[in-house]
């Protein structure tokens, strides 16, 4: 009873405060946590029922494993995993290596107003959504009126049909990936470069290093640590896509899907447009699980290396 | 070394100078890579003020034979639902990003607050969120289903409007920058708690809100996934799921028109693609001319995020 009577007492004290988080925790149960419990029609066969959501969960039919045994049955597992890593794999380390490349070029760069611009201008595409993006990929590839098919007939070349040829689909996928968030990932490198002790440099200078040394001994080392924690957070999204991308820039061309298909484009189509609800679940709670133990594990290691920089 | 030693004779003080050449060629990486991140735009600008006919038979070109403005006049004509959905994306994003404000600062004040009983469990209870998820199948039954929101403005604003990462990003805000001598202040003075949060906390937070805002305010008038996913009815179709609609086909915007005089002789006629490219140029306008403005707020909110309390 003294428990029960202090724990009140907590409360009313906490009141106000409590008051304060209320309608963000609504919002956090409605939109994180019942999804989450949601996830057993992984387990069903989703129905949908009239009386409304409880009913449709509770009434659909228990069974088992089956829709991951389908899942996993098909071609489709094979190539949204290998293509969801894969993309992710190269995103990592060429971003990383254009990215630091880019900090440090604009970093160098005598005259700052313009190194200014250049930042301005690079900073752009992160800015604006994929569905525009879309549209500016089909300025340059649309088969008659493109750009690139334009330029290569200059060259004598055929025009190519961009959005059914899936040839170059992973090369267009990484640079505009490389496009739409190079600028935003330089922007983040360059504060670190910019916060690096000026004495050391000076103090290089002094014993006669020369400035590719200074980079390579001071800058690249100095931003280590970023970079670690950077790639090991990515290392922890690396089952989630960027679905806007694998998306909207192929225009959701079917004969792409071999190239382009990813988990969370999978997700959505089984959703909207097959119906295999069921599957489509299955597959969310496969990527949420995998994920989930690459972000523990990923952070383990950041913890391992420097707990200052690790999330928790 | 002689070099070397000679241009610290020349130069003592500047330490950090890169040699011509090289300084060139990083002018040349950084403008070339600037520009390729511009021009698509620029681009589509140009698009969007060609002639259609010289557009069908030429195709897209940087410097097109006839300019014409025929695309923004049908938009200004024929584009009723242009303007609606301008109007669905501005009170999507004031009231969402309003909305989202409200939530985000309430709950990362309360966390940061050392008095605060519970502020290790909320804290964990935002900061699960980012670590799992339920997925989209179930995110959309619990929308659709026990929400109800399926075809409604809701679905467009509260989807985004919580936002564990904001959260965290705004707790640190509010311990780093914010004493606690100044909470002690206004209690001796017989503030309550809401009134210390309003009158006191919230004038010194303006930086931080300014930033988590205009993160804010750009994921909803960039959103068009949560209108692909729960919106069906043509009138509240936000502008960016609007430029998907008619990606492949005017019908959209002629289903629209109550200008009666557009038969489907004029159809052939119409700016087909000029006018989708000008309806691009206005949807991105906005940001285009803005972001410049905005942009340290951005680069300080990814600073921000990378400290933690």
């Amino acid at each position: 009873m003294k428990r029960i009577g202090e724990f009140f007492r907590d409360l009313n004290k906490n009141r106000v405060l409590l008051l304060m988080v209320l309608p963000t925790t609504i919002w956090f149960l409605f939109f994180s946590y019942l999804p989450m419990a949601g996830m057993v029609i992984a387990f069903k066969e989703y129905r949908y029922s009239r009386d409304g959501f409880w009913a449709s969960i509770v009434d659909s039919k228990w069974v088992g494993w089956q829709n991951f045994k389908f899942l996993f049955s098909t071609n489709d597992a094979y190539i949204i995993t290998r293509n969801t890593l894969l993309y992710n794999v190269f995103f990592i380390i060429v971003g990383l290596v254009v990215a630091v490349l880019m900090a440090i070029v604009l970093s160098e760069i005598a005259n700052k107003r313009l190194a200014k611009v250049y930042q301005t201008g690079m900073f752009l595409p992160y800015f604006l959504s994929w569905v525009i993006v879309g549209y500016f990929v089909f300025s340059f590839l649309s088969y008659d009126k493109g750009m690139v098919n334009h330029i290569a007939s200059w060259f004598g070349a055929d025009p190519t049909q961009w959005y059914t040829d899936k040839t170059y689909w992973p090369l267009i996928i990484v640079l505009v990936f490389l496009w739409k968030s190079i600028g935003y990932n330089s922007v983040v490198y360059l504060a670190a470069i910019m916060g690096i002790d000026k004495s050391l440099y000076e103090a290089a200078m002094i014993d006669g290093a020369n400035k590719r040394q200074q980079i390579w001994n001071i800058t690249i080392p100095m931003l280590k640590p970023l970079m670690t924690i950077l790639t090991l957070l990515a290392i922890g999204r690396i089952f989630y896509a960027d679905f806007g991308l694998f998306y909207q820039v192929p225009r959701d061309s079917g004969a792409l899907y071999s190239v382009t298909n990813v988990i969370d484009t999978y997700v959505y189509r089984g959703l909207k447009s097959t119906g295999e609800i069921g599957m489509s679940t299955a597959a969310g709670l496969y990527q949420s699980v995998i994920g989930f133990v690459l972000v523990m594990t990923s952070n383990y290691i950041v913890r391992k290396f420097d707990k200052d920089n690790a999330l928790f | 070394m002689t070099t070397q030693t000679q241009t610290i004779k020349t130069k003592p003080r500047d330490f950090h100078k890169l040699p011509t050449v090289w300084n060139v060629l990083f002018n040349i990486i950084a403008g070339i890579f600037a520009i390729a991140c511009v021009f698509p735009f620029i681009f589509v600008t140009i698009i969007s003020f060609t002639d259609e006919k010289t557009l069908a038979t030429n195709g897209y070109r940087i410097i097109p034979e006839k300019w014409s403005l025929e695309a923004y006049r049908y938009l200004f004509k024929a584009g009723d639902q242009l303007l609606r959905s301008y109007g669905i994306t501005i009170t999507v994003t004031i009231v969402g990003t309003v909305v989202s404000l409200i939530l985000t600062a309430l709950f990362a004040y309360a966390i940061s607050r050392k008095s605060f009983k519970y502020r290790n469990f909320f804290g964990f209870f935002a900061f699960f969120t980012m670590l799992f998820n339920g997925g989209l199948v179930p995110t959309y039954i619990v929308v659709t289903q026990l929400l109800g929101l399926k075809d409604s403005l809701w679905a467009l604003i509260l989807p985004l409007a919580g936002n564990a990462f904001y959260i965290m990003i705004m707790r640190t805000f509010f311990v780093t920058s914010v004493p606690e001598a100044i909470i002690e202040s206004g209690k001796i003075d017989g503030a309550g708690e809401f009134k210390i949060f309003y009158k006191l906390i919230l004038p010194l937070s303006l930086p931080g809100l300014a930033t988590i805002g205009l993160f804010s305010t750009l994921g909803y008038w960039n959103d068009w996934f949560n209108a692909l996913l729960y919106i069906d009815n043509p009138d509240l179709v936000p502008l960016q799921s609007m430029l998907m609609r008619i990606e492949n086909s005017m019908q959209f915007l002629l289903q629209n028109t109550n200008n009666p005089s557009l038969g489907m002789g004029v159809l052939q006629s119409l700016p087909q693609d000029t006018s989708r490219m000008a309806m691009v140029v206005l949807a991105t306008g906005p940001i285009i001319f803005a972001y410049p403005f905005f942009q340290r707020y951005f680069i300080q909110g990814l600073t921000i995020g990378a400290v933690k309390e």
